[in-house]
């Protein structure tokens, strides 16, 4: 398997809501870093935050895991909601309608406000 | 000296990526394709299908062949319609496969009902390339092709994620629409693999991704493109009738 070249670190402001600060490439073999993050910060609570402020590039195949790990939060009842999207990003979250499933804030702040 | 990361980051997203698009445009109509079903709709993905959402992996071992992964994918590209199964059309856009294009795709159905569809090119890179469909198509989700190094020998592998985009495709779908469509991937890799000159087998995994039909989407039939296709196919005659009178 070709190694994952994102790292993942999870943080829990309160016991609601979890952050996964992403750095580095989403791509489709960021699928078990992508997995066990989402599974740590969604262990217990009604939301999961996606950083996206170190993303520094995604492809098709991170999308389709994105697409993935909407199905899982859905399924826990659980909110998805992203941040730190640059313009290209919030584009291309646009193009593939992504952005009609996960909420899309500009700061962390925000993201926290709409849990 | 090298340009700034941050640079070659923004170059990478503006080449690989289809420019946002609210609605499709299609900018060269073929002679011989029917294009009704594409033109000013939006793309879908598997967000907004109606089905159970799937993930099927079609993989092709070349072992024999010695061909590099972005060999592969630039044929892959390059003769694209060729690797299809025969009475099926995918009308290649004249610039290629490249970020943004939208083809037209035109299929022969059960029932001989000719369907008329497109994709668009999401993503395209030197080792892989992305189709999205439209509203009205019968999978709604996107198709990735892809080649990489595994071992000593390079692997092509056609990847979907979708979902069926109204009841009625979804009816199709599980009478026999699950098979005719792992046979037309499953085809299109042979003949990938025969193009360089290799008898491969391809393996298959398909995986349920969510086993929840979205009944919020069961409208999407109102853009079916085998609905609308039919209601064009039987408006035939009269076309043909009208075509005659202008002549005379």
């Amino acid at each position: 398997m070709a190694e994952a070249t994102a790292t993942m670190d999870v943080r829990k402001p309160d016991d609601s809501v979890g952050i996964v600060d992403i750095k580095g490439d989403i791509t489709a073999n960021s699928e078990e870093v992508l997995m066990d993050a989402y599974a740590t910060a969604g262990d217990g609570t009604r939301a999961v935050i996606l950083n996206f402020t170190g993303l520094e590039y995604m492809n098709s195949g991170g999308i389709g895991l994105l697409v993935t790990l909407l199905v899982r939060a859905n399924r826990a009842r659980q909110k998805l909601l992203a941040f730190g999207l640059t313009q290209h990003y919030k584009e291309i979250f646009e193009l593939t309608r992504l952005d009609e499933a996960v909420g899309i804030h500009d700061n962390e702040e925000d993201a926290l406000a709409a849990v | 000296m090298d340009p700034p990361q941050e640079t070659v980051e923004a170059a990478r997203d503006a080449t690989f990526w289809a420019k946002s698009v609210s609605r499709l445009k299609v900018s060269d109509v073929p002679e011989d394709a029917v294009n009704i079903n594409v033109e000013g709709k939006r793309l879908a993905s598997p967000i907004q299908g109606f089905g159970k959402m799937w993930q099927k992996t079609y993989q092709v071992r070349l072992d024999g062949s010695k061909v590099s992964p972005t060999q592969v994918i630039a044929t892959w590209k390059e003769r694209f319609p060729e690797f299809w199964p025969d009475k099926n059309r995918f009308y290649a856009p004249l610039t290629g496969i490249s970020p943004g294009e939208v083809a037209l795709i035109n299929m022969t159905m059960p029932g001989r009902l000719k369907l008329s569809t497109g994709v668009m090119v999401l993503y395209a890179d030197e080792e892989s390339f992305t189709l999205m469909t439209p509203q009205g198509h019968m999978l709604s989700g996107w198709i990735t092709f892809s080649a990489a190094a595994q071992e000593d020998a390079t692997v092509a592998q056609a990847q979907v994620l979708i979902r069926a985009s109204d009841p009625l495709y979804e009816m199709g779908l599980t009478m026999g629409g699950h098979k005719q469509e792992d046979k037309f991937w499953q085809h299109t890799l042979t003949s990938l693999a025969a193009h360089f000159g290799e008898d491969a087998e391809v393996d298959t995994q398909v995986v349920c991704v969510d086993k929840k039909r979205q009944w919020k989407h069961a409208g999407n039939v109102w853009h079916s493109a085998a609905i609308r296709s039919s209601i064009y196919m039987m408006g035939a005659p009269i076309r043909g009738i009208k075509k005659l009178f202008k002549r005379g």
